[in-house]
């Protein structure tokens, strides 16, 4: 009897995607050799903390990891980190590696993620001008939130906002300057946009709007010390951060050929053109039978989701990413939960009370409900993953009514 | 050392090391136990650490909060022990305890 060769998955990223997928594989007893390629120093870890409790100094960097190295390796998988792919050989299934050595494969998964959007105006390569991104950028800007010292945040998404939130609590004056003409414009509806401007307002965060950026002005020994407006006005600054989005990393896999549409372009599997390659993560763009489009999400729970998908891909398993997304903020004593997306929605429907900070917005389109949000009402967020993945038809009164038990819908 | 035993759906059993002051979805995370998600990393958002203590340990997990206790209400397999492994802190006082958990994560 033919023995069946041993053969070589090599994961390209070491973010929560990649993580996410070495654990899925772990628990399914996966018999082929695993190569994670990471190019920071670190295990997969958590990024949502770093805005949130790592920057505030709350938690250590151990307990950020996903597991400690040691599980991954006792499960005879391998961690190349610290070493970045720079490109793949399809016809020969080889990745070169920035240490010069290469990685022969038999299957590929490539995990890139993103990278931040650079803000490219006037002055823009000052010092102090941060981004946030990965554990050593976190580090270098908890480094200068000193009482005292006032932070400029570009963007108004759920970064900065987080960092804001952060910041405060260190006594560091911050200012947020979002270009647009509400908070998380991008993510939310216009009732939470509101709330969470009142409630940075209220904590003593300068939270201004329709801020549109033109330049960095320079202080001493070449650090930022003001920031410009389209307006014309000026804000000063001892440090910057600029949280303005992430695009998708795919300089890789464009350059080795495999369609990219903003994102790695993967099927309901996470299969590329490509069938010996995978994609999951931020980096893709891809069906999910949920929705009738393609989608690209930066998100944790699309990562883990792919992550899984492409498990069972590679274990020979068929099943196909069917689940609606999901995200969360915290920002003070504030718990955001969120399902599904809401942009489209037709009509939206507030239940609980925006003052005692226990509410959701339900969003519907042609009676269906498609995306919920909510604060500090955990049921809420709870019920509507079942709403919305099952595209239940639900009466606004009935959403709106405190009397009816929302368990119930 | 003190240990704590997993016991999934379908009967397989993890006996793993119980690290004091981590979270009982930080140790089955951390030891791949199947079953356990863990996705929010521990922030109480996401509902997929569901975990069904053995009624006998119930008693030394600690209280509920009211955010806890509503995840908990919308999770079908919830029993009277049920428990989010992040909302858990390991202790010595738990060595031994075991802890079924559920087919499916919400």
């Amino acid at each position: 009897m033919a023995i069946k060769r041993k053969e070589t998955t090599v994961i390209v990223g070491g973010g929560h995607a990649a993580g996410a997928l070495m654990t899925a594989l772990l628990q399914k007893k996966y018999q082929h050799d695993v190569i994670l390629v990471g190019e920071e120093p670190h295990p997969p870890y958590q990024r949502p903390p770093l805005s949130k409790n790592y920057l505030a100094g709350e938690v250590d960097q151990a307990s950020l990891y996903l597991k400690p190295r040691s599980m991954y390796e006792n499960g005879g998988y391998q961690l190349r980190l610290g070493v970045r792919a720079e490109q793949i050989d399809r016809d020969n299934k080889i990745i070169g590696l920035s240490d010069q050595s290469t990685l022969k494969y038999d299957r590929l998964v490539l995990a890139t993620g993103s990278h931040v959007r650079r803000l490219k105006v006037p002055g823009s390569d000052l010092q102090c001008i941060h981004y946030l991104h990965d554990i050593a950028d976190t580090d270098a800007l908890r480094d200068q939130l000193i009482p005292g010292k006032r932070l400029v945040i570009v963007g108004g998404g759920y970064i900065g906002l987080e960092v804001a939130a952060s910041a405060i609590k260190k006594r560091v004056g911050v200012t947020v300057l979002e270009a647009a003409d509400r908070l998380m414009q991008r993510v939310t509806g216009p009732e939470m946009s509101a709330f969470f401007y009142a409630k940075h307002n209220a904590a003593g965060v300068d939270v201004r709007l329709n801020a549109a950026v033109t330049g960095f002005e320079a202080g001493d020994q070449g650090r930022v010390a003001g920031v410009t407006l389209a307006d014309g006005g000026k804000v000063q600054a001892d440090i910057v951060l600029v949280s303005i989005g992430v695009i998708p990393e795919t300089a890789l896999a464009e350059a080795s050929g495999l369609p990219c549409d903003d994102g790695i372009v993967v099927d309901e599997f996470t299969r590329t053109s490509d069938p010996e390659i995978l994609a999951i993560g931020d980096c893709t763009r891809h069906r999910n039978l949920f929705f009738e489009k393609m989608q690209r999400l930066e998100s944790v729970a699309n990562a883990v989701d792919q992550a899984r998908i492409a498990a069972a891909t590679l274990m020979g398993e068929e099943k196909p990413y069917n689940s609606a997304p999901w995200f969360w903020s915290n920002q003070y004593d504030l718990r955001l939960q969120m399902v599904g997306l809401s942009q489209n929605h037709d009509q939206r429907v507030v239940r609980g009370c925006f003052e005692k900070e226990e509410f959701a917005v339900f969003y519907l389109r042609e009676g269906q409900v498609i995306a919920v949000d909510a604060v500090n009402m955990p049921v809420a967020f709870m019920v509507g993953k079942q709403l919305v993945q099952h595209r239940k038809s639900v009466s606004a009164e009935a959403l709106s009514d405190p009397h009816s038990e929302l368990r119930n819908l | 050392m003190g240990e704590i035993i997993f016991i999934e759906h379908d009967n397989t059993k993890h006996v793993v090391e119980l690290e004091p002051e981590s979270t009982l979805m930080q140790i089955a995370v951390s030891n791949a136990v199947p079953g356990i998600d863990g996705d929010c990393g521990g922030e109480c958002a996401c509902g997929t650490c569901h975990m069904i203590v053995a009624e006998e340990w119930f008693n030394k997990t600690g209280a509920i909060t009211d955010a806890e206790e509503q995840m908990l209400s919308m999770t079908p397999e919830r029993t009277k022990t049920s428990r989010l492994g992040c909302q858990v802190k390991a202790k010595d006082a738990m060595d031994g305890m075991t802890v079924h958990l559920p087919e499916f994560q919400m």
